[in-house]
């Protein structure tokens, strides 16, 4: 049954249709214009660094700033080195993602617990804040202290450093919920469940990925940190910087130093793809965003 | 209309919000089938008005009677969640009042063709216009088939076009379901056409200073609005509504 003959109001949809999808070849001139000017400045930035090593750096100091394409042969080139950073970056990587899941559970759990009810929340957000403001490195030996120089205390820093984005964006996400559809709710009788996980908790979605990426990112500046700081058992990407420091191997030292940047980059970037993947469709922040 | 049961009864409410006065000695009665209009300047308790006729709040004092618990509330926003599609929006209200799907399906399709967004099931709000998003917002209201309709500005946020469509599908569909509703505005224009009594009220303390009854049969032409008979009656109203504020 139609009620009115009027023209339906299709033309800003389609409008809007045609700007999201595209042909290919827009889509490709899409991707150049996001890469291509990046692309740029890292040439430039190479530039820059041959400029140092050959005309800044006098022949006697170059092994401070070795260039480029020697990084590449005596860091990724020579097999026991190139399997020593790797061995390093697997370690990281494993420091830094259990670190994550466990500020993740955590954080969660705080953030839910505080959209519950206003004085849990009152109890909570300063120790949050708090937890902020407390510089890592005065905590770092107390906890090698207590838990030993292991992997266990390396986990820990992880974990106390990724935890307040999590927990602040997860309880922004949780408490941004629109008041009419509280009230709606409330008029349907919902239970406390009902509301977090059919109204609370998919309001938060988008919130809780920029917490996810902005920890991740924390995350493994921690398991970097941390292994830095506890140099028990093998060595992760912070012992290796570590050693190669001090034993002078600057090829080696800037190949390290090249997989930690990586190492966040891709990380960054997989959570901000996690994101756009499932809460691209509807919400405009991560539908808009182009990479990284 | 007269001798009709109430709907929905107000006698003597008051509603305070600590020292605010939002309603005092306010009276009000509406029948089965009967669709009553609320104007006032801002800030005189017309959502309270609401708010209290739906059970979100308790007045503090008089009394507030409802013959039935099926209310459907249209906010001025369309409130829809952004996550869901549109028949996913629609479907909400059988989720929580624990409708069984295949009937869920059957009222989805028949309320989204009502509203004419059949087309437009599975858009995310975000895609769709203005007019259409309050149209889901009306679609989801109208899945349990309320027999009390409250709307707060439901289309005070659209243009003028947009308004005026709005108006008239509202229209045609009371004159399909005949609910009975209460619908705050701020547009006398859409009161006089709509309603079948426009209630003035003023602030400080919210109460209710003067009532018109609309003499227009249903379903109402468009075109009356450009009758002279409208015409005086929107004047009315509207000069009431200026000595109130
Ligand atoms: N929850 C509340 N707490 C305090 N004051 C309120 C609350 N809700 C409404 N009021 C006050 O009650 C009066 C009427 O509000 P409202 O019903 O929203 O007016 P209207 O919808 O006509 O603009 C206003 O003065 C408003 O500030
Ligand atoms: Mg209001």
């Amino acid at each position: 049954m139609t009620l009115h003959a009027g023209v339906p109001e299709t033309q800003e949809i389609f409008e809007e249709e045609f700007t999201d999808t595209g042909t290919w070849r827009e889509g490709a001139m899409t991707t150049m214009k996001n890469s291509v000017p990046p692309l740029l400045v890292f040439l430039v930035f190479l530039g820059f660094w041959y400029l140092m090593t050959y005309l800044v750096l006098d022949p006697g100091r170059r092994w401070l700033l070795p260039p480029p394409h020697e990084v590449v042969t005596e860091g990724f080139l020579v097999w026991d080195t190139f399997l020593e950073i790797m061995e390093g970056l697997w370690l990281s990587t494993k420091v830094a993602l259990m670190g994550l899941a466990i500020a993740w559970v955590i954080g969660s759990t705080m953030a839910l617990m505080m959209s519950q009810a206003k004085w849990i929340e009152r109890s909570l957000y300063p120790w949050a804040v708090a937890s902020q403001t407390v510089p890592i490195l005065a905590l770092v030996p107390i906890i090698g202290f207590w838990f030993g120089f292991g992997v266990t205390s390396r986990v820990i820093v992880c974990v106390i450093i990724s935890l307040f984005p999590i927990v602040i964006n997860t309880l922004t996400g949780l408490l941004s919920a629109d008041r009419g559809l509280h009230a709606l709710l409330s008029l349907h009788g919902a239970s406390r469940w009902t509301r977090a996980t059919k109204l609370q908790i998919p309001a938060a979605l988008p919130h809780i990925f920029t917490g996810l990426r902005t920890a991740a990112g924390l995350s493994v500046i921690g398991a970097i940190v941390g292994d830095f700081f506890f140099g028990r058992g093998k060595p992760g990407l912070g012992l290796l910087l570590d050693k190669y420091a001090s034993r002078l191997q600057s090829e080696e030292l800037l190949a390290t130093v090249f997989v930690a940047c990586m190492l966040g980059i891709v990380v960054f970037w997989g959570f901000g793809a996690m994101g756009r993947r499932i809460v691209g469709a509807w919400d405009p922040y991560w539908a808009g965003e182009q990479d990284a | 209309m007269a001798g009709a049961e109430s709907v929905i009864t107000f006698r003597e409410t008051q509603m305070r919000f600590g020292r605010v006065r939002a309603l005092e000695q306010f009276d009000l009665d509406v029948r089965r089938g009967e669709f009553v209009a609320l104007v006032g300047p801002s800030g005189c308790g017309k959502s309270t008005v609401l708010r209290l006729a739906s059970g979100l709040i308790d007045a503090t004092g008089g009394t507030m009677d409802r013959a039935t618990d099926n209310v459907g509330y249209v906010f001025q926003d369309a409130t829809l969640m952004p996550w869901r599609t549109v028949r996913e929006n629609v479907e909400l209200l059988g989720e929580l009042e624990g409708m069984d799907k295949a009937e869920r399906k059957r009222k989805t399709d028949e309320v989204l063709s009502l509203v004419r967004l059949t087309e437009f099931e599975d858009h995310y709000p975000r895609t769709l216009s203005g007019g259409m998003k309050m149209r889901a917002s009306l679609a989801r209201s109208l899945l349990l088939d309320p027999e009390l309709f409250l709307f707060d500005e439901p289309f005070g946020a659209l243009d003028q076009i947009s308004r005026a469509r709005l108006n008239e599908e509202l229209m045609a569909l009371f004159g399909v379901k005949r609910f009975s509703s209460v619908f705050v505005t701020h547009s006398v224009d859409e009161a006089t056409f709509l309603a079948t009594r426009v209630f003035v009220m003023c602030a400080r303390p919210g109460r209710i200073v003067e009532e018109f009854r609309v003499p227009f049969d249903y379903p109402r032409d468009p075109a009356i609005r450009y009758s002279t008979e409208f015409s005086k009656l929107a004047g009315a109203i509207a000069e009431a509504l200026r000595e109130a504020s």
